[in-house]
This record gives structure tokens, C-alpha cells and sequence, in this order.
């Protein structure tokens, strides 16, 4: 497809344009821009995006198949980007959030896309900004963004979405993994899925505090809600929370400054990718002893770079 | 940067009622292990289901597996609903229990290549690998 008519097949909610359309910012076609500079910015603008992460088989897909399914029942169109880790090996992936979510498979106010991170290491892969605003651009008014089972560390997530759940289960560790630090800081909302499990009573006391004690204001703290998604249990309440956070967020300015800040370290990130090859081509041929603080080392190796880029 | 190799997405799923997902998820698993990117849909899909994943993740193949026997009837059914979801160039490729005097067949019917048990399989890889690389062509 030439340019022209991916970008008319986008305008008219076409699903194979809007694939396309994707396909090419991940493959970091000449093409991803033209795309993304015609995209409607109020569109993009009043979009929410909502990103979902949590461990390993908490019950993101399967929450954001519930979720998905509560936005359709209000008329919204939705988008879901759903990411799984690629192997660090062969570079290949198996996506298989989908399987969560085939139940909206034939409806086409429903824009699935399963991505694999190709190395990123944030829980997300890198086009993820610029998928959710080629989704926003062809008409979805919410955007979910499921990350890949993360641990206690993988932010990007808190940086590209608006509001952030951060989904848990019980039965995954005591309470002294609750105290650590990461992203039960920085979540907006907690949510404890399999809550009709045991353990679940207590792992939402748990969350309770931490809200309490995060040392925000009561406004700032983030909301606890129990969920069995798996039974649809606790969906409503849940999405009240995400819109009472998203409307909060709005009001204040924080959405805004969040946004402006995601773009700007989606390019950083990029600075840093495009400067690592050619970093790496350097150390493995630099004639270094292996020996002493390796910050000292990484200091020395920068400032030759440097000096031979000034030459 | 250095040239780096194409990354092809690939589509495997079960149509129709047969629950029998271990050859699917064994070449899911060995597509992975050579590089692919493997949209996995799981079992019980209709057809209808299949195609529509098939174009919004814009895949540039299509993996099906039957063992029930269904695969006359149900293998073209996802040719037919790509064409019908205007994604009809997207190359089918089937796997399963299929008799020989099938194979024909559904190759009429517009699956691409066949392959039954016993097949070796990088064979498969290879023919997953040079099905996108010509749907890719295609495309550019």
C-alpha cells in the first residue's frame, strides 16, 4: 500500500489501513512519520489511555478483556495494545494475549494489537507511543495498553499512559513485597484480581496501607479495587475508579505534563538506541584491562568518543 | 545502525470445534524459536474470528491445524473470510490429520501448502519463511 492510501484507509476506520499503518512505525518505515503527523490531534488529545501491568498470570489479559467489554456497552470504541516479551534468543515471540479476548474478535469497534517488546526492557516495545496514537487517530476514544508480565521495576508503562492499574493477585509473596520499592508507588490504581481467592482480603489490607502511607495527599493516594475478572466481579467499580483518577488528572494539569514528558523520553529512549551500536562496536574492539570501577571505564570510553567525534 | 533482519508475523490458530492444540502450539513454539512473531489464537475459533485477527494484526501468514477431519469443510472457510475481509493476498497454510487424496484439494481451495504428521519440521519453517517473504514482496 502507498502512503495516499494508508492514510485514507485510516481516515475511514479501515482495519487493514490502521494494521498497516502500525506495521510500518514498528518496522521504523520512512512512511512512520508522514503517518503520525497526519494524525487528528484532538483525537489523540481526548483519547484516555489506560495502562494495565501486573506479574505474570495476575489476570491482566483477561482484565482487559472485561474491561474492553464495559467501554463497548457504553458505545466507546476501544483500543488495545497488548505487549509480550520477545525471546532474547531468537529474537522470535509467542503473542497470546489475543486468546483473552476473542470474544470481541468480530467487532470492529474493537482494534487488537499484539506487539513483542524487541528487546526494550520496560515492559513495553518501542512504538508503543506511536501505536496509541495511530489507534486515538482512527477513532478510539479509549486505549487500553497491556505490558508484559513485569516485575517490581518496569516503568514505561507509568510513563506512556494516562492513568496506571497495577494489577495483583494473592498468593504471589508476603508483605515485605508489598514495602519495596517500584511501581506500587507509582500506580494509580491497585487492583487485587482473584479476589474471591484466599489470601486476597489481606493483600488488599496491604495495598490499603501503602495508599495511606505513600505520603501523597488523600487525592494523589491510588485507589484499591477487588476484581474477579474472570467473573466480571468488580469491572463497574473498577472503571468508576479509573474515571474518577482520569478526570482528577485532567483537572489538575497532570495529564498534560505527563504526556509532554512521555514524548519527550520516547525520544530520548531513541537517542539512547541509536547511540548504542556504534558504543558497542567500540568497546568490543577497545584494548581496556578489565579491571577497577567500571563507571571510571565507561567515563574514559564516552570521552574518547567524544573527542573523535570533535575531530 | 547495522542491517537487521525482518522480523515476520505469523498467525496460528484451530478453527471449528477440535481441541487438540499440541501440534499448534508445538510449531507456535518452534515458529518462535526461528524468529517469528507468533500471534497465538487459541482453540474453537470460527473462521470469521480467524480472518479478523489475521488482518488487524496484519500478519503476513496464516497457520491453521485441524485434526477432527473437518479440514474440507473449515480450511477454506478462512480462505473465503479473508477474501471476504479484503485480506485475501494473506497465504493459509494447514496442518493436521488430512489424507493424502485431500491434499489436492485444498489446494484448489487456496491453501497454500499442506503438511500432515511425520513432516519435518524445519520443512514447515522454511515454508512459513518464504510464504511472508513473498507476501512482503508483494506488499513493496
Amino acid at each position: 500500500m502507498k502512503s495516499e492510501q494508508i492514510l485514507k484507509a485510516m481516515r475511514e476506520r479501515d482495519p487493514r489501513g490502521i494494521a498497516r499503518a502500525i506495521s510500518l512505525i514498528e518496522e521504523n518505515d520512512p512512511m512512520a512519520d508522514e503517518i503520525l503527523l497526519s494524525l487528528d490531534d484532538s483525537l489523540i488529545d481526548q483519547a484516555m489511555v489506560l495502562g494495565i501491568t501486573g506479574p505474570p498470570g495476575a489476570g491482566k489479559s483477561t482484565l482487559t478483556d472485561r474491561v474492553i467489554a464495559h467501554y463497548r456497552s457504553r458505545g466507546k470504541r476501544v483500543g488495545v495494545i497488548a505487549v509480550d516479551p520477545s525471546s532474547p534468543i531468537s529474537g522470535g515471540a509467542i503473542l497470546g494475549d489475543r486468546v483473552r479476548m476473542m470474544g470481541h474478535a468480530l467487532d470492529k469497534d474493537v482494534v487488537v494489537r499484539s506487539m513483542a517488546t524487541r528487546g526494550r526492557l520496560g515492559g513495553l516495545c518501542a512504538a508503543a507511543g506511536s501505536t496509541m496514537r495511530i489507534l486515538a487517530g482512527s477513532g478510539c476514544s479509549v486505549i487500553i495498553i497491556e505490558t508484559v508480565g513485569v516485575g517490581q521495576s518496569e516503568m514505561d508503562i507509568i510513563r506512556i499512559a494516562d492513568i496506571t492499574a497495577l494489577v495483583l493477585a494473592p498468593g504471589l509473596g508476603d508483605d515485605i513485597q508489598a514495602m519495596k520499592a517500584g511501581l506500587l508507588e507509582v500506580a494509580d490504581i491497585l487492583i487485587v484480581n482473584k479476589a474471591d481467592c484466599p489470601g486476597a482480603e489481606t493483600l488488599a489490607l496491604d495495598m490499603e496501607s501503602i495508599a495511606r502511607e505513600g505520603g501523597g495527599s488523600e487525592k494523589n493516594a491510588p485507589r484499591v479495587c477487588m476484581t474477579v475478572a474472570s467473573e466480571g466481579t468488580g469491572i463497574d467499580d473498577l472503571v468508576a475508579a479509573i474515571e474518577a483518577v482520569d478526570a482528577s488528572h485532567r483537572e489538575s494539569g497532570e495529564r498534560r505534563t505527563r504526556r509532554e514528558k512521555a514524548y519527550d523520553l520516547e525520544v530520548l529512549e531513541w537517542v539512547l538506541e541509536l547511540v548504542k551500536p556504534s558504543l558497542v562496536e567500540k568497546i568490543n574492539t577497545w584494548n581496556h584491562d578489565r579491571k577497577g570501577a567500571p563507571r571510571l571505564q565507561a567515563a574514559k570510553l564516552l570521552a574518547q568518543d567524544c573527542l573523535k567525534m570533535s575531530e | 545502525m547495522p542491517e537487521q533482519k525482518k522480523t515476520y508475523r505469523v498467525l496460528i490458530g484451530k478453527p471449528g470445534l477440535d481441541g487438540h492444540d499440541r501440534g499448534a502450539k508445538f510449531l507456535a513454539r518452534a515458529l518462535r524459536d526461528a524468529g517469528f512473531e507468533v500471534v497465538y489464537t487459541g482453540i474453537r475459533r470460527t473462521p470469521e474470528e480467524i480472518a479478523a485477527a489475521a488482518v488487524q494484526e496484519d500478519v503476513s501468514a496464516v497457520g491453521l491445524s485441524l485434526l477432527s477431519g473437518a479440514h474440507l469443510s473449515l480450511f477454506p472457510a478462512v480462505v473465503q473470510a479473508l477474501r471476504n475481509a479484503g485480506a485475501g493476498d494473506i497465504p493459509v497454510l494447514g496442518g493436521g490429520i488430512i489424507p493424502d487424496e485431500d491434499i489436492a484439494l485444498l489446494k484448489d481451495a487456496g491453501i497454500s501448502e499442506v503438511y500432515t504428521p511425520g513432516t519435518p519440521v524445519d520443512k514447515i519453517i522454511a515454508a512459513f519463511r518464504s510464504a511472508c517473504e513473498t507476501q512482503e514482496s508483494r506488499r513493496t
